[in-house]
């Protein structure tokens, strides 16, 4: 029965419904008993105990590898990093091993894991807690990257990278928690599928997490000036939906690619090349600039996503 | 299980020993030629076995006598330099050369080669590349043992370089806040790499380094089989049942260089002659003629490991490359097809 649930909720019961379902499902990380620091585990640890929702010690390094060894043993641990920031203290383990195990082992050893990687500004916390490096792991084989937008999609995508037997890296996003929306638990969703969140036929932008929402309020901009732009919510980059991306693209003639992570390097050069050779459509991208986050608004303001930038890019693209 | 001491045991670990040893010889003379680095030049010819070898010569000891202790369901995490722990864990030797030679029927199909040697049907979890890698693995699949309520317990292997790396605090650590079943066993050869750890070590070390996080540890002579048994049967003891993590520092001597190629000129070569004198098949070997088996004896079971280890070579040699499109399986399932 749908409900209305936040980001936060939506994912506490995709995870509850998932350990009742699957006893060799564990959750690790800091604080998790307590709820996890977005509340996005509140009330498991007293459903299924701290043996299953276990409290760790800030070791990065260890949650991370423990939950390689946990899956090579036969469990499928959720891992909390807290925040993607912090889950540099364990590449080595995500990597090195996590993404690796499978193929070096010649298919011996799966590593069935969630690493859950909060992304994204998380409103004044500065440069160390504020990155969105999903292009860091869409580059790495062995990883499934997921990156969900909407209470719905924050239930339904973590239960299928818990079902799909290999690691995934889980990215919601720190400013989305909050968020609510209509969750019907009882709606699969595939990975590697990407929602269509408003038709258009004058550009198609391509988009996820955070800028799902950014690039929705560009485009009502846009329709006041009579533009109807297509925004697509790629959901998981990889693998990433190209099918959607590039029929609509090829129907409106443009894509423009929107995400709040770093524009150089970011995992939308790899779409707009793509796109770019596939279909020859006119290319735009948007993204912060190569500039650590700053603390101070109007510093912080220059690598968020401003709607009235990304509707400038759009024109920009139609002129 | 026979007791420590007893000459059928000793037999038994001496074979292991000299098995492991024939396996590394072998693999060694396959090797020459495979890489370029420490100032030896690649051969026009390829060799058999291609790329960094780590050999344990004179560390088998240590893999004979704690995998001596382990049941079929226990679980190994080992290292870069992980031949001997492979075999003694029981996976079979013929698997493993056509690993090292990159065949399709290797313990990994090829695809992990010497420094990735695994064979999870014998509970081996895995050689790593990286140093200390194997230490929060090992400690993460104990929990998983404990948790699924079994007496199987977990053996990590680990070298003297790794107590440096920060995941051997974060592992041992972890493994003894959750009273996890798992016997650290720090394989001490006293060199990183080519360079001695012992200056590269603040403080008295691996033991006190455990001793300081509630882990009980054991300094052992790495190149006395018979105290490294009856060491290692403690240990394990203690660790099934229930008692939580362990540490057995074994105390070793790598007689052969970094890698197969490395003539590990960089020694002092009165220090090498020293450990040859003190070669655990040696001091085996000794045991054994002090308890009464014959010299003829001994050296069969040495004949016995090279003749397993010639046969191993021989189907290594004969057997089938991958298939290229073995390259794109076992990546991962969904997103499987999507490789560009």
């Amino acid at each position: 029965m749908t409900q209305v649930l936040s980001y936060a909720q939506a994912a506490a019961l995709a995870l509850s419904e998932a350990m009742s379902a699957d006893d060799t499902i564990v959750a690790l990380g800091e604080d998790l008993g307590r709820g996890g620091v977005f509340g996005q585990y509140r009330g498991l640890q007293q459903v299924f105990g701290p043996q299953r929702v276990i409290d760790t010690p800030i070791s990065e390094a260890a949650i991370m590898g423990a939950a390689v060894g946990m899956a090579l043993a036969g469990l499928k641990p959720v891992v909390e990093m807290r925040v993607i920031d912090f889950a540099l203290c364990a590449m080595d383990e995500i990597v090195n091993q996590a993404a690796k195990n499978r193929f070096m082992f010649g298919g011996q050893g799966r590593v069935p894991l969630v690493a859950r990687m909060p992304i994204g500004i998380w409103g004044a916390s500065a440069a160390q807690h504020s990155q969105s490096l999903e292009a860091w792991f869409a580059h790495m084989p062995g990883l499934l990257v997921v990156t969900p937008a909407t209470p719905q999609d924050n239930h339904g995508l973590l239960k299928a990278a818990l079902a799909s037997g290999d690691p995934v890296v889980y990215m919601e996003h720190k400013e989305l928690w909050g968020q609510t929306g209509e969750v019907d638990p009882a709606l699969e969703l595939p990975l590697g599928r990407a929602a269509v969140r408003r038709a258009g036929r004058d550009l198609t932008i391509a988009t996820w997490s955070r800028g799902v929402g950014a690039s929705l309020e560009a485009a009502g901009l846009l329709a006041a000036e009579g533009v109807e732009a297509e925004v697509i919510d790629l959901r998981t980059l990889w693998p990433w939906d190209r099918e959607t991306v590039l029929q609509s693209a090829g129907r409106t003639g443009r894509l423009l690619v929107v995400h709040e992570a770093v524009r150089v390097g970011g995992f939308g050069a790899e779409i707009a090349a793509v796109a770019a050779e596939e279909t020859g459509v006119r290319i735009g991208r948007v993204g912060a600039p190569r500039v650590p986050v700053g603390y101070a608004q109007p510093l912080e303001n220059v690598s968020r996503l401003q709607p009235a930038r990304i509707a400038e890019a759009a024109r920009a693209l139609l002129g | 299980m026979t007791s420590p001491g007893d000459v059928t045991r000793l037999q038994a670990l001496y074979l292991t020993m000299a098995r492991i040893r024939a396996f590394e010889d072998a693999a060694e003379a396959a090797s020459q030629g495979g890489v370029q680095a420490f100032g030896q030049s690649a051969s026009a010819k390829p060799a058999l076995v291609r790329g960094p070898l780590h050999l344990s010569t004179g560390q088998e000891a240590v893999a004979a006598a704690v995998c001596a202790h382990l049941r079929r369901d226990d679980l190994l995490t080992s290292t870069h330099r992980g031949h001997g722990h492979t075999l003694a864990k029981g996976a079979d030797v013929t698997a493993m050369m056509c690993e090292l030679y990159g065949r399709a029927n290797g313990t990994n199909k090829g695809k992990g080669g010497s420094m990735h040697i695994a064979d999870f049907g014998v509970g081996m979890l895995g050689a790593n590349g990286v140093v200390a890698a194997g230490i929060p693995i090992a400690a993460g699949a104990a929990h998983a043992l404990k948790l699924r309520g079994t007496d199987a317990i977990v053996a990590c292997f680990f070298g003297d370089g790794a107590v440096n790396r920060g995941p051997f605090l974060e592992g041992l650590n972890w493994a003894r806040v959750y009273g996890l079943p798992v016997l650290f066993v720090c394989e001490d050869n006293r060199i990183s790499a080519t360079t001695p750890t012992g200056p590269m070590t603040a403080g008295a070390g691996t033991s006190v380094r455990a001793q300081s996080m509630d882990v009980p540890s054991e300094v052992v002579d790495g190149n006395d089989v018979l105290a490294l048994d009856a060491a290692a049967a403690r240990l394990v003891a203690e660790v099934r049942a229930g008692q939580g993590p362990r540490l057995l520092h074994a105390v070793t001597y790598r007689l052969k260089g970094h890698v197969s190629i490395d003539p590990a000129a960089y020694r002092d070569p009165a220090e090498v002659a020293r450990a040859r004198e003190a070669d655990p098949l040696l001091r085996a070997r000794a045991q054994l003629l002090a308890r009464g088996v014959e010299a003829a004896a001994v050296d069969a079971l040495a004949a016995r490991a090279r003749a397993e280890i010639a046969s191993a070579q021989a189907a290594a040699e004969a057997a089938p490359w991958p298939a290229e499109h073995e390259a794109y399986e076992d990546v991962t399932t969904v997103g499987a097809g999507v490789w560009q």
